[in-house]
């Protein structure tokens, strides 16, 4: 009886998940998908959100690596508040975040007249797409890397270090490879976080072609104006790149 | 010789040792929680003394000034649950020291393979450390701990992992690998059967002090 409940409610998640997504397949009319596709501004979006969502990657885990491993392995003064700090962007609705970034680093923002005053202007540029990305990503590489670094037996890295192998040397051959399996979870959830990031994007970086919209906000660009066949290439060129990362990086984690 | 004189204050006492250790093997006996190994940590450097001066083969590992880091005292060290490498195999385990020296991979593999015979172990060499009995992990752990040819040797409960019957096996291998040794080697154990079989001198610590020093 309990095992009959529970398979169906599994049932009707898993079928509520699956059926949009079938849906979206169901309504691809093969050859509108490559016309579609083949468009400039379909094309534009597509290199853009290649070209940013590798940016945003390389910059979170450049700068979240160290500060999940601080968290994972650091005794300092309010860890727990960085801690909390960290995970704040999951929480924060997108529109939001946006608004923030806006009102932190636009034209008016709180350090817009610095920045202008250097000749950087942000906000409306591909750059302000990157930062926008990198706010609501971020979080899930470092919460992933840190629990990842957190699990690697302290001991392992006492024993290279007795044998020779310096911190650094210790953290790339011990650290890095037996955190690897969380790693490569964070990069992956964090880079499928960007590549759909919507809400944030629109409001700090807008939408023009070309420099700020990205195969999300074409999609939402293309069912606007009518073009429902457009949007639904697009959906489903996003679905298919994400499903193909997931599914690359699975296989790699295996060996 | 290794001259370890070193204070450190711990939680529940202050742990405080004078010992010169000559080469060949010394024993460690003591309840739990007495700080065996906290003086194994305070001599590989794992743990910083607040005084005192550690001094190995002339060279001063720490002294009030100056402290050499784990990974430049050149001394092995065979942890209690061996510590081995688990995305490594057991070669690249015996090898990490070598690597870590930057070593020649023809010479790096000349002396594992050389450590691999003489530890009866070279048909595993290809295994991954998870894969190995107890009793293979601690040879693993004792050639990983020999291979760059350290300048002391440090034994934190080496038999303590293995089961009853395994144990009385590989004390005898221990023994005769660390008989042939000529560097200072301490090796800690709370096992009292342990005792006697790997040295004629036994120290007795107790709550982070030498109370007893001789067979």
């Amino acid at each position: 009886m309990i095992r009959a409940a529970i398979a169906v409610a599994a049932a009707v998640l898993v079928a509520f998940i699956v059926l949009p997504l079938a849906g979206l397949v169901l309504h691809l009319d093969p050859r509108a998908f490559a016309a579609s596709l083949a468009t400039p501004s379909a094309q534009n979006a597509l290199r853009l959100s290649l070209v940013t969502t590798a940016l945003s990657l390389g910059l979170t885990v450049a700068f979240g690596t160290p500060l999940a491993y601080a968290l994972a392995r650091g005794r300092f003064p309010g860890r727990r508040v960085v801690d909390a700090i960290v995970d704040l962007p999951i929480v924060v609705p997108p529109a939001v975040a946006g608004l923030a970034l806006l009102l932190a680093f636009g034209r008016n923002g709180t350090l817009g007249p610095g920045l202008h005053a250097l000749g950087i202007n942000l906000s409306f540029s591909t750059a302000a797409v990157v930062m926008a990305q990198v706010f609501v990503a971020s979080p899930f590489y470092v919460r992933a890397a840190r629990g990842g670094f957190t699990s690697v037996d302290r001991t392992l890295e006492a024993a290279s270090e007795t044998l020779g192998m310096g911190p650094l040397r210790t953290f790339a051959y011990v650290t890095v490879p037996l955190a690897a399996p969380a790693l490569l979870g964070g990069v992956v959830l964090s880079w499928a976080r960007a590549l759909g990031e919507f809400g944030a994007t629109i409001m700090f970086a807008g939408n023009l072609t070309g420099i700020s919209q990205t195969l999300p906000l074409a999609v939402y660009l293309d069912l606007e104006s009518g073009d429902v066949s457009g949007a639904t290439a697009l959906a489903v060129t996003l679905v298919a790149l994400s499903l193909a990362i997931v599914i690359a990086v699975r296989a790699l984690a295996h060996d | 010789m290794l001259r370890v004189t070193v204070a450190k204050k711990l939680r529940d006492f202050t742990f405080s040792v004078r010992v010169e250790v000559p080469d060949g093997v010394t024993a460690i006996v003591g309840a739990s929680g007495s700080g065996k190994t906290t003086l194994l940590r305070l001599i590989a450097g794992l743990l910083r003394p607040d005084s005192g001066t550690v001094e190995l083969a002339g060279r001063a590992l720490s002294n009030g000034s100056a402290f050499v880091p784990p990974y430049r005292r050149d001394i092995g060290f065979v942890f209690a649950d061996y510590a081995l490498f688990p995305h490594l195999s057991v070669m690249q385990n015996v090898g990490y020291g070598l690597r870590a020296r930057r070593y020649p991979a023809g010479a790096r593999r000349r002396r594992v393979h050389e450590l691999l015979e003489r530890f009866e172990i070279g048909t595993l060499s290809q295994r991954r450390a998870t894969e190995l009995s107890s009793g293979q992990r601690q040879r693993v752990a004792l050639a990983r701990a020999l291979a760059f040819e350290p300048k002391a040797l440090l034994l934190d409960e080496p038999l303590s992992a293995l089961d009853p019957q395994t144990r009385d096996r590989v004390r005898g291998e221990l023994r005769a690998i660390l008989a042939e040794l000529t560097i200072p080697t301490l090796l800690v154990t709370h096992d009292e059967a342990d005792r006697g079989a790997f040295s004629e001198r036994v120290l007795r610590l107790s709550a982070g002090r030498i109370v007893q020093d001789g067979s």
